[in-house]
């Protein structure tokens, strides 16, 4: 059994950035660093890794320090129990699959045919079994992110690293693989670190988020605290989209005030539902057309972003809706106002809700 | 279209001139001659020898051109790639100053280990490196400082050491460029004229390489010259074909 991760990460990557985050990770829980480009994520990857030397604080792992300028202790990447899970992956494309998980064993030290055999079965393990010969390129988006998640646990590392393990992948095939990573995950046992931009990622894959915005921790909490008191803009832009959490069953999600129908009919059980405020539209009638949901409510807030506006709606289902101000003007919405709001199936989003079902007996 | 086709008339107008030239009935005859066969052998076996010398000395160089930040780096390039320009015999010249018998390091060497390098077949492959490492260099140094180098990083996280990442990854990785640089510098020194000639002389079956054998072939015997300069034809397009899927797809 593997012990947390704690770290201080001081780094200066130039006059006018400097990543400064505290990070504690226990064993057997995954903690996402959640922010824009150039927030310093990847430096944050780098140090963890020992790719780039803090400049001060402190690395610790299971008890044992990687880092610590202070007292000038620093262990090298190569003889860190760190995997990583790189952005596009990085499998050698000179190598096939094989070699490419039997790389970290045969690094260790360990001889080219029990290597091969811890390799085979971590290719079984991650369902890659056929694929051994291949050359990276020859992988589909699924299959090399697996390839690379193999790679990382073969050394049996005591912390994974994950660097936007879905940024490479497009979109109609990340919420499967996605669903496949977070089962792959809960079987690593140590600390696991998820490095994404991508607030669907985090609020699904991780059990705590910290948002990280220029080098610093703006906000930490679960899913949920930052998703209903954001504290920065970027987070609140963020928490912008709607994310309900509701069961689902045949075609429909009950959010427990409300049923959406969804065009998703095969997800069964506890669903993360996505809903982008500008999917949503306002009426102020009952609205005609295709729309496979709509209901009545009433205009709760209006917040004003530049040219458009978000209106949150009230009960039975509190949505933010986005819209310009010239549209907000037209149909004459101020708090108060009576409305219908409207959505297709087709425009609602659908994910098993993974933390859900880590969290259940 | 019309300097174009000038272009490639400069180019295939002395290739014509010399297959029109050839004495074909000839031709087995003249190439079994001594004077061919020996310097057929020492051409191979001296561009070869400098093509190996250059990976040995090349590579590491290369490698501390691309990757290593230190004073002076841009004049150590300069002096490397220096023979690209030189004029061959100037370089040959050179290396007689240094390294021939009252030469700066020549004198003491000969001393020290009876080597004496002007006028033997070491002396060769001295002038061909000479002349032909700075192609491998230069073609080794570029594919090192393009290539990505996070897959480095990688190797490093896997519990790789640095010799291990530079044999297993960033060797492997910049393999097309190290071949395309070593048959580079191979085709210079197989052609390879000037520097050898000012540096080792030119005795058959010792420093007479197959470009020198065709120069003094046109004073002696024109037949025997232009079937050494078919031989060299040939060889050079083998190569080229040979060259092509890797060198041509990759630029």
């Amino acid at each position: 059994m593997s012990g947390g991760l704690d770290a201080t990460l001081v780094v200066r990557r130039s006059e006018a950035f400097r990543l400064e985050l505290r990070l504690s990770v226990p064993a057997g829980r995954t903690v996402a660093l959640l922010g824009p480009n150039a927030a310093g994520k990847s430096t944050a990857v780098h140090a963890l890794a020992g790719l780039l030397p803090l400049d001060a604080g402190r690395v610790e792992l299971g008890g044992l320090v990687l880092d610590d300028p202070a007292a000038d202790v620093l262990v090298p990447a190569e003889r860190r129990r760190v995997g990583v899970v790189f952005q596009d992956y990085l499998l050698f494309p000179h190598l096939g699959v094989l070699e490419n998980v039997a790389f970290g064993p045969r690094s260790c030290g360990i001889g080219r045919a029990e290597a091969r055999r811890r390799a085979r079965s971590w290719i079984a393990r991650l369902e890659l079994d056929g694929l051994a010969e291949r050359r990276p390129r020859d992988l589909s988006g699924g299959q090399a992110q697996r390839a690379a998640l193999a790679r990382a646990l073969a050394s049996e590392p005591d912390l994974l690293l994950l660097d936007e393990p879905l940024a490479a992948l497009d979109v109609t095939t990340r919420s499967e693989i996605r669903r496949v990573l977070a089962e792959h995950l809960r079987a690593f046992a140590g600390p696991r670190l998820l490095i994404t931009h991508d607030p669907a990622e985090a609020f699904l894959l991780a059990d705590e988020i910290h948002v990280l915005e220029d080098g610093r921790v703006t906000q930490s909490g679960t899913a949920d605290d930052i998703r209903l008191r954001p504290r920065t803009r970027y987070a609140a832009d963020l928490a912008g989209t709607n994310f309900l959490r509701g069961i689902a069953r045949r075609g429909e999600v009950d959010t427990g005030t409300h049923v959406l129908h969804v065009a998703d009919h095969e997800v069964e059980g506890p669903v993360l539902v996505t809903l982008r405020p500008t999917a949503i539209s306002v009426h102020r009638t009952r609205p005609e057309g295709s729309f496979r949901n709509s209901w009545p409510t009433t205009v709760a807030r209006v917040e004003r972003l530049g040219h458009r506006v978000r209106l949150l709606t009230g009960a039975p289902l509190p949505v933010a809706v986005e819209m310009t101000d010239e549209a907000r003007e037209e149909l004459g919405l101020a708090p108060g106002s009576a409305i219908w709001v409207a959505l297709k199936a087709t425009e609602i989003g659908v994910e098993p809700d993974t933390a859900a079902t880590s969290r259940a007996p | 279209m019309t300097l174009a086709a000038l272009g490639i008339a400069l180019f295939l107008l002395p290739l014509v001139g010399l297959l029109a030239r050839t004495p074909w009935a000839r031709l087995p005859a003249l190439l079994a001659g001594d004077v061919v066969t020996d310097a057929l052998r020492l051409s191979a076996v001296t561009s070869i020898s400098a093509a190996a010398v250059s990976m040995v000395l090349g590579v590491p160089l290369a490698w501390l051109l691309a990757r290593v930040d230190f004073p002076g780096r841009a004049l150590v390039r300069g002096i490397v790639t220096l023979p690209l320009v030189l004029p061959p015999v100037v370089g040959g010249a050179a290396l007689l100053f240094a390294l021939g018998r009252r030469g700066l390091v020549g004198g003491p060497l000969e001393q020290g280990t009876g080597l004496l390098l002007p006028f033997s077949t070491w002396g060769v492959v001295v002038a061909n490196t000479f002349v032909a490492m700075p192609f491998l260099v230069i073609t080794v140094e570029g594919a090192l400082r393009n290539m990505d180098r996070r897959y480095e990083d990688a190797a490093a996280s896997l519990g790789a050491d640095r010799l291990t990442v530079l044999q297993r990854v960033t060797l492997p990785m910049i393999a097309p460029s190290l071949v395309a640089g070593l048959v580079l510098s191979w085709a210079r020194a197989f052609g390879e004229f000037g520097a050898t000639i000012t540096f080792a002389g030119n005795l058959q079956g010792r420093t007479q390489t197959l470009p020198l054998a065709v120069f003094v072939a046109l004073e002696r015997d024109r037949d025997v010259a232009v079937a050494i300069s078919l031989v060299m034809v040939a060889v050079s397009l083998l190569v080229l074909v040979g060259l092509r899927d890797r060198w041509w797809r990759a630029t």
